[in-house]
Order: structure tokens, then C-alpha cells, then sequence
């Protein structure tokens, strides 16, 4: 039966999750040095268009069809059977709850992109893209809401701690470790060339928040109010906790550390949003900022550069939020299990299962697909072109232009110029 | 100046990817006072197509990134060598370096002049 109210939501919330991908965009654009702006940002929009096409011809039927252990069917292969009539256990039309996902998977993919930002070719991300997010995203997306063996196995995932936040943060792991470190990685600093975006883009990926943890329960009902309330006090207590941390470490509250404090809150629930009370959730919210602030510290006084630190505030979070519910879930609160905490230890040992399994597949298989990549074709621009940015290298634009000295070209000629560009 | 002129301006212009090693290879040659801007500028190399939604252009100008070094003369090699060792790629368009004679150096803190002025302190 379909709730016109239900489906009023969710056609609101897919547009909110749609507008994270940008939002991501905005917020790496920021992080990165001026020369890679359009790049970065072009990496998330890319994932928009390759991870849409995936999902809707085999991703989704892979992820949502049937209940396999480990992988579904192909039954809803190129959409079919996929309609106006619901999915069993939802009041929404397939093709909302259809879409819904598509723009998971897509954050997903744009996600991973953040390991590798400033020296990956952008052809090769676009073929990587494609592929992760059908043999990770969806394989996991599987496990955790799709009828898998997490769910199966009683693993409580509430908007995506598995597929979207570990998927993402372990595969930038293995990303950052197979494409490799920036030539000026660690012999130069590398500082944002644009905090206000930052600031920006992580106010807009916590507004578009609501709509993935709201969303989540795929309905107005109780769990998708909690989540969506969670989603409002977890994160403000993330912030809360790194302002002390960095007035310990640095003596300053600064503006970067606040914005990866709100993706941190926000990852932190998104498993958890459902599950736990508004109190748990603001605890949760302090706590998550420890691992994921110790992490970036870590990762930084490494060789590894996984440049915007997908595995802190992602992978890290996410873990977090995922072991949290195991300790302080309640059914008074969600209806569907307790936590330890409230006498229910069999749900910790669940919630192991998938903080054990999720970044060992996630590391694995981004590991094995990229080794192979590598092996087919250069996966990174040449030290000469990563030198020159990879705005005028793979796009042929620069994002801060004046246009003095630019001089018209009739389009015939430009074209054929532009194969002599670089000597 | 009195009797020849003792301290030179170098100016070196270099790509803006380069900067940072010219800036190492100044500080290895003990050489700490320095101005630097950002210019645009033509030195030959190939232009470099770009398209804007169907507005094809060719960019005359590349960024470049000017240095101006106030030395005494025997500083001036030494200035030359670390501009040459952190700036060249070997491509065209690394840029060029200028020496030109200086009338008269002042600095601001003190009143020295010449050699003085341009002698780095050590605090």
C-alpha cells in the first residue's frame, strides 16, 4: 500500500542525498591546492553520472534482489520489474526506493575519491569508479540492507555505517596505498586553497544529512524521526568535543578541524540513527570524535597519503557508530533490539561481525581492483602533469581564470591546437 | 653608490610549480632576503588551448612566479645557481633571470645602506 505522505518524504530526502555529491565536491574542491579545484570537484560529479548508470543497470538488482548471503540477483537488472508498486515492507513506489539507494551508491563512489585526489588520471577514476561501485558498494550495500548475511545475521545498519561509511573510508585506504603518495607528499605543504568552501560544502553535506539519515527509515514514522533529530544533536556534540581537542593540540579552534567534526558527527549516526535515544546519540557524538581526531593525527606523521583522510572521518567514524549501537541500543526507543547496555550481548557480537568484515572486504577487493587497473593502464598523471595541475591536465580549464592575455580561437582551430598543447 | 656598484638586484622569473624548490635551493646557499610575487608572462613556450562551454581560447600568458634578490657581489653566482637549480625542468618556459645594478639599497629598520642593507641580520 503506498502513503502519499511517505512517498512525499522520500521523493524530498532522494533529492537531499543527490545534493551531498555536489555538496562533497565542494567540500574536497576546498581541501585541495588551487591548480586541482575543477578536478576534484569533477571527480564527484563524475561519480553522479557512472555510479547512477551501474546502479540502475546491475548494481541495484545486485544489492537489493532476493536474499543470497552474499550478493542478490539480477532479477531487477536495467530496472526491471521495477515500478509504481512497492517493495515488500515499504509504502513507497519501488522507483522512489530505487532512487533512494542510486544516491547512496553515488555519495559512496565520490567518497573513495577523496584518497586520491591531485594525481589519479581522471580517465582511469572514471573506469574505477564504475566498477567499485558494483564489486564494493553493491556487494555491501547487500550485506547490510539488502537481505545479506549482516542482516541476516541481525547486524543493525541504520543509514549505511557498512556500505557507505567503512565501504568508503577502508577502500580510500587501499586506494591512497596502491596509487601512492603526491610527488610533493611530505616534502612540501599542502594546505587547502579555499577553507570557506570547506566550511560550505560540510554545511550543505549536513543539511543533505537529514534527508539520508531521515530517509533511512523509509517512512515519516518513529525510526526516521529519531534518525533525523539524532542527525541534528550527534554532530553538534562531535563539533563541541574537537574544539577542546584542537585548543589542547593547538592552542586555536580552527575552521577546517570544525568542518571535519561535522562529517565525523554526522558518519557517526548514520548507522546509529535509528537505534539509539537522542541522549545516547549526543554521547555518541562526543565519543566519535576521539578515534577519528587521533587517526587524521596518526595519518598525517605517515608516508600514506590518503589525501583527505576518507579513512578518519569516514571509515573510523563509521566503525564507531557501528560498535555503538551494539552497546547502546534500546527497544524501547527503536522496537527492534537492545544493546548491551540494556542486557542484550548477542547484539555487540553482531555489530563486530560487521565492523570485522566491512573494512577487510572494503580494503581487499579496492585493493585487488586497483592492482589489476594498474596493470591495464596508468593510473596517475605524469610527475610533469601532477606539476602543472590536473585542472589544465584533464580538463583543459582552470577554475581561477582572468582571461588577460586569453586570446579567441575560431572552435575548428582550437581543436586541432589542442592535440600540440604539451610538447 | 660610491666607487662600482657593490650590490646587484637578481631577479629570477620561474613556473609556480618550481617556486618551492627555488625557494630550498636559496635557503641551502645561505641567501634569506627575498621578495616574491606572482606574475603573468610570455616566454616562448607553447600556448595552451582552453575551452570554456564553446569558447575556445589560447592562453598567451602563463603564470609565473618573479623573485627579486637584493645581493652583494659576490653573492650574485651563488643567487644565479640556486635560481638555475630549483627552476629548470629543461622545457620551454622555466623562465629567465636578470642582474641588474642596483643605485642605492636602504634598510628601513637601521638607515644601512649597501652591503649593509642587504647583509641578512642574525637575530
Amino acid at each position: 500500500m503506498i502513503d502519499t505522505g511517505d512517498t512525499a518524504w522520500m521523493l524530498v530526502a532522494t533529492a537531499l542525498v543527490l545534493m551531498m555529491t555536489p555538496a562533497l565536491g565542494l567540500f574536497y574542491a576546498g581541501l585541495v591546492r588551487s591548480k586541482n579545484t575543477l578536478n576534484t570537484f569533477m571527480m564527484c560529479l563524475a561519480a553522479i553520472a557512472v555510479a547512477t548508470v551501474t546502479w540502475a543497470v546491475v548494481g541495484y538488482s545486485l544489492a537489493f534482489d532476493g536474499t543470497g548471503g552474499f550478493i542478490g540477483g539480477l532479477g531487477f537488472a536495467g530496472l526491471n520489474d521495477v515500478g509504481f508498486v512497492p517493495r515488500e515492507g515499504t509504502t513507497i513506489p519501488h522507483l522512489v526506493f530505487f532512487a533512494f539507494q542510486a544516491t547512496f551508491c553515488i555519495i559512496t563512489t565520490a567518497l573513495v575519491s577523496g584518497a586520491v585526489v591531485e594525481r589519479m588520471r581522471f580517465g582511469a577514476f572514471l573506469i574505477f569508479a564504475a566498477l567499485w561501485s558494483v564489486l564494493v558498494y553493491a556487494v555491501m550495500a547487500h550485506w547490510g540492507f539488502g537481505g545479506g548475511w549482516l542482516a541476516q545475521e541481525g547486524t543493525l545498519d541504520f543509514a549505511g555505517g557498512v556500505p557507505v561509511e567503512m565501504a568508503s573510508g577502508f577502500a580510500a585506504l587501499a586506494a591512497a596505498v596502491v596509487v601512492g603518495a603526491r610527488k610533493d607528499y611530505g616534502r612540501q605543504a599542502l594546505l587547502p586553497h579555499n577553507a570557506a568552501y570547506v566550511l560550505l560544502g560540510a554545511g550543505l553535506l549536513w543539511f543533505g544529512w537529514f534527508g539520508f539519515n531521515g530517509g533511512s527509515g523509509f517512512s515519516t514514522g518513529d525510526p526516521s524521526v529519531l534518525a533525523f533529530v539524532n542527525t541534528l544533536l550527534c554532530p553538534a556534540c562531535t563539533l563541541i568535543v574537537w574544539f577542546a581537542l584542537d585548543l589542547m593540540r593547538g592552542r586555536k579552534v580552527t575552521a577546517i578541524g570544525a568542518a571535519t567534526a561535522i562529517i565525523v558527527g554526522c558518519v557517526g549516526i548514520t548507522p546509529a540513527g535509528g537505534y539509539v535515544s537522542p541522549a545516547w546519540a549526543m554521547v555518541l557524538g562526543a565519543l566519535a570524535a576521539l578515534p577519528s581526531y587521533a587517526v587524521i593525527v596518526w595519518r598525517t606523521r605517515t608516508r600514506v597519503d590518503e589525501t583527505l583522510d576518507v579513512l578518519a572521518a569516514h571509515g573510523i567514524a563509521g566503525l564507531t557508530g557501528i560498535l555503538f549501537i551494539g552497546f547502546f541500543a534500546q527497544e524501547s526507543w527503536n522496537g527492534v533490539s537492545d544493546g548491551l547496555a540494556y542486557g542484550n550481548a548477542g547484539q555487540l557480537a553482531d555489530q563486530v561481525y560487521a565492523g570485522l568484515a566491512a573494512p577487510a572486504y572494503a580494503f581487499v577487493v579496492t585493493y585487488l581492483l586497483l592492482r589489476i587497473l594498474g596493470a591495464l593502464m596508468p593510473l596517475r598523471a605524469s610527475e610533469h602533469e601532477e606539476a602543472l595541475g590536473m585542472d589544465v591536465v584533464a580538463h583543459g580549464e582552470e577554475a581561477y581564470v582572468s582571461g588577460e592575455g586569453a586570446i579567441l580561437v575560431s572552435p575548428e582551430a582550437g581543436r586541432e591546437e589542442e592535440v600540440a598543447v604539451r610538447p | 653608490m660610491r666607487k662600482g656598484v657593490r650590490v646587484k638586484l637578481v631577479i629570477g622569473i620561474v613556473r609556480p610549480e618550481k617556486a618551492n624548490e627555488v625557494l630550498e635551493a636559496l635557503y641551502r646557499a645561505d641567501i634569506r632576503g627575498f621578495s616574491l610575487s606572482r606574475v603573468q608572462g610570455h616566454g616562448g613556450e607553447l600556448d595552451r588551448v582552453e575551452t570554456y562551454r564553446g569558447t575556445t581560447v589560447k592562453m598567451g600568458l602563463s603564470e609565473k612566479v618573479r623573485f627579486e634578490i637584493a645581493v652583494s657581489e659576490p653573492f650574485v653566482q651563488l643567487t644565479i645557481d640556486a635560481l638555475r637549480e630549483g627552476g629548470r625542468t629543461g622545457e620551454v618556459g622555466d623562465g629567465k633571470i636578470f642582474v641588474i645594478d642596483l643605485v642605492e639599497a636602504v634598510r628601513i629598520r637601521t638607515g644601512e645602506r649597501a652591503e649593509g642593507a642587504v647583509t641578512p641580520v642574525t637575530p
